[in-house]
């Protein structure tokens, strides 16, 4: 790269002792970029933003917050009433949560569907399933903070699954509780942790932009760009891109923020913590509920009983995850040129869809004559059976289409000015 | 790329439809359906009633108080639903709190101020239960946003109670309400006909005090709904100026792309 000339004095001095001006330049002005990125890739650095949100406002919400069992609940609605502006900063941070999943949802369906993880970006994606791993971790323990009967008991269920685990189960979840229940102890300690998270979840994320600056982003043709035509520089094509799409994001944000605010949170929660009383159904938050489905699905399978088997279903999950790169034996990587996968795409979809549904119900229920549990399973199943079974298969016997010459040739089929080598036979793709 | 977006919002749609099909499902605990109402302060500029909350105000106060605190409320709340100051005052200073050490060190009783929050009718739950028989009044503070159908709820719950279908038998001091979750209520019906006198002129009515209570519990949850609004509207406003003006930009910058 061409070291960039910088015409203030100043920049220029400590840019030759702490080349950060260097760095922001190759990063942003000669970072090449595919120069057909669809609106799909604006889902990673809306999550960044959000999840700077949630820093700033966690913060804010921490100068106020008291982590005491018999504080945290009442310090939460001091905030809300006496606070300035406190509940606008607790609810930005409560529907941050919800829109950050929403976010790496998409961003993570966008990543299968795209084939992004595919080689030689396995690293960036497995750093992808890090986050969502932390990022889980961090918001359990943010919502047993406001010490209502959610979070109570939520915390109760699933500190109870470590229970599960064979010969020192019991052990873990005293050590996890730091007593003989869910008590102030583990409330401190989910309030320390808290707070640390999500700086940890900053580390993997620049270590996730590393990696995806070694190669650069993949693209929905999914093929690598052939040469200077094929891409374009970051700023100010994808930064003003992305200025859009923030633009998109916080209006649905700000709706929910100002005028729903509760729309994600269970009533139960703004009941004081009571160790004496379980509510009706104790459900997670909606971000949950489709490994919640999965961790109730399973039955007992020979000699595991049904509460380890669920435990490892559901860890199993999201685990599964980190080995997509190498289930998937296709070698194109967008679904465009998949015909077969692309179908099965959508089917994993409504998949998770129908599983967080289940999630939601209690499994004893019944949807016009079949049980929760039976749909829950069925859905479980074909969770594990996409990504061991199908994903593999398709691999194998799929005859994808041909694959375009190069990035510019669709671009520009529609129009506008043509670049050099842009009209070429297409490549067949065995 | 526009049908793989349609598809996923599809997709979306139909989650969301049978997500929603499911809370309609658990909203229903009973069998009957929560009365539809439209409350002043549903709407993106929706504001509460005054008139009504401070009636509203006035059914707690006399009627809802003897066995329910609002401990998160202070007196001096009340002045954001338009009672003046000295009557917020003569209101506090009718009820009695535990204050001190005083310089012998000893605890003594003053009459409230409205820096004080709602004196709750009993020192902790042992004695509302003993009061109560055996049943615990839930603190009214959050109540509209601690129970599913909020507003519509709470008054459904007032106007719920009738007498028992045929063939149910009601529990030894329970009552049976339509709207409550397996319809066995440890409440009395807390409402009659000209329960309070409304200084307003306002005809007391079961259905009159239980929407004017509702009004004020509403508030008692969420007080910084009219202030919520407010901002919101002129951030929304904001935030579509922004978003059109940062779509022009980037017609423009890739204009030379496409």
């Amino acid at each position: 790269m061409a070291q960039p000339h910088f015409k203030n004095p100043i920049v220029r001095w400590i840019d030759y002792r702490l080349p950060v001006f260097s760095f922001m330049h190759h990063e942003l002005h000669e970072y090449p970029t595919p120069k057909n990125l669809n609106y799909w890739w604006n889902f990673g650095s809306l999550a960044g933003i959000v999840l700077v949100v949630m820093i700033v406002t966690g913060i804010v919400l921490a100068m106020h917050y008291t982590a005491h069992v018999d504080y945290a609940f009442d310090s939460v609605e001091r905030i809300m009433r006496d606070v300035n502006y406190g509940w606008l900063i607790r609810y930005i941070h409560v529907n941050g949560a919800s829109m950050f999943f929403i976010l790496v949802f998409i961003h993570i369906f966008r990543g299968l569907y795209y084939g992004s993880y595919k080689a030689p970006r396995e690293i960036l994606w497995i750093l992808g399933v890090v986050i969502l791993l932390l990022m889980m971790a961090t918001s359990f323990m943010g919502y047993v903070l406001p010490w209502g009967q959610m979070s109570f008991w939520g915390a109760t269920v699933i500190t109870n699954l470590f229970s599960a685990v064979p010969l020192i189960g019991d052990d873990i979840v005293l050590w996890l509780w730091g007593g003989f229940s869910v008590d102030n102890p583990t409330l401190n300690r989910f309030y320390s942790l808290h707070y640390l998270l999500p700086f940890v979840i900053v580390g993997v994320v620049v270590l996730h932009i590393l990696a995806l600056h070694r190669f650069g982003s993949n693209n929905p043709i999914g093929i690598d760009a052939k040469g200077p035509q094929d891409s374009i520089p970051f700023h100010p094509y994808y930064t003003v891109k992305d200025y859009f799409g923030l633009g998109v994001f916080l209006l649905i944000f700000a709706g929910f923020v100002f005028f729903d605010p509760n729309f994600f949170g269970e009533p139960d929660n703004y009941i004081e913590a009571n160790p004496l009383v379980t509510p009706a159904h104790i459900v997670p938050e909606w971000y949950f509920l489709p490994f919640y489905a999965i961790l109730r699905a399973v039955p007992d399978i020979w000699f595991i009983d049904a509460k380890l088997a669920g435990v490892i279903a559901m860890f199993g999950s999201i685990i599964l995850l980190f080995f997509v790169p190498w289930l998937d034996r296709s070698p194109v990587r967008s679904a465009r040129f998949r015909p077969i996968y692309k179908q099965f795409f959508w089917v994993l979809l409504l998949d998770c869809i129908v599983l967080g549904w289940v999630g939601k119900n209690s499994p004893d229920a019944v949807f016009h004559g079949i049980p929760f549990l039976w749909i829950g399973r069925v859905a479980t199943a074909y969770y594990f059976l996409h990504f061991l079974v199908i994903l593999p298969l398709i691999g194998i016997f799929e005859r994808p289409k041909p694959l375009p010459m190069s990035i510019s040739e669709p671009v520009l089929k529609g129009g506008g000015q043509v670049s050099t080598g842009a009209h070429a036979k297409p490549m067949e793709k065995a | 790329m526009r049908a793989s977006l349609v598809k996923l919002m599809a997709a979306a749609g139909f989650g969301w439809a049978i997500l929603a099909s499911g809370g309609a499902e658990a909203a229903e605990t009973g069998d009957a359906e929560l009365p539809e109402m439209h409350w002043s302060f549903e709407s993106v500029f929706g504001t509460y009633d005054r008139g009504a909350q401070q009636r509203g105000f006035l059914v707690y106060k006399n009627v809802c108080a003897s066995c329910h605190g609002l401990r998160l409320v202070a007196y001096r709340n009340l002045m954001d639903i338009g009672i003046g100051e000295e009557e917020v005052k003569a209101i506090a200073a009718e009820y009695l709190v535990t204050d001190g050490p005083d310089e012998n060190g000893e605890m003594f009783e003053r009459p409230a101020t409205p820096a004080d929050r709602f004196v709750s009718p009993f020192p902790n739950e042992n004695a509302a239960r003993a009061s109560n028989n055996g049943a615990f009044p839930p603190d009214l503070s959050l109540i509209a946003k601690a129970r599913l159908g909020g507003a519509d709820y709470l008054h459904g719950l007032l106007v719920g109670y009738e007498e028992p279908p045929a063939g149910v038998t009601v529990r030894e001091g329970l009552y049976y309400n339509k709207y409550f979750p397996g319809h066995q209520i440890a409440m009395p019906p807390p409402l009659f006909e000209g329960a309070v006198e409304y200084p307003d002129g306002t005809p007391a009515t079961v259905e009159q005090m239980s929407e004017d209570v509702t009004q004020f519990l509403a508030w008692a949850s969420e007080p910084n709904l009219e202030q919520r609004h407010r901002m919101g509207v002129k951030v929304m406003l904001f935030l579509i100026v922004l978003t059109a003006l940062a779509y022009a930009v980037k017609r423009r910058v890739w204009a030379d792309i496409h």
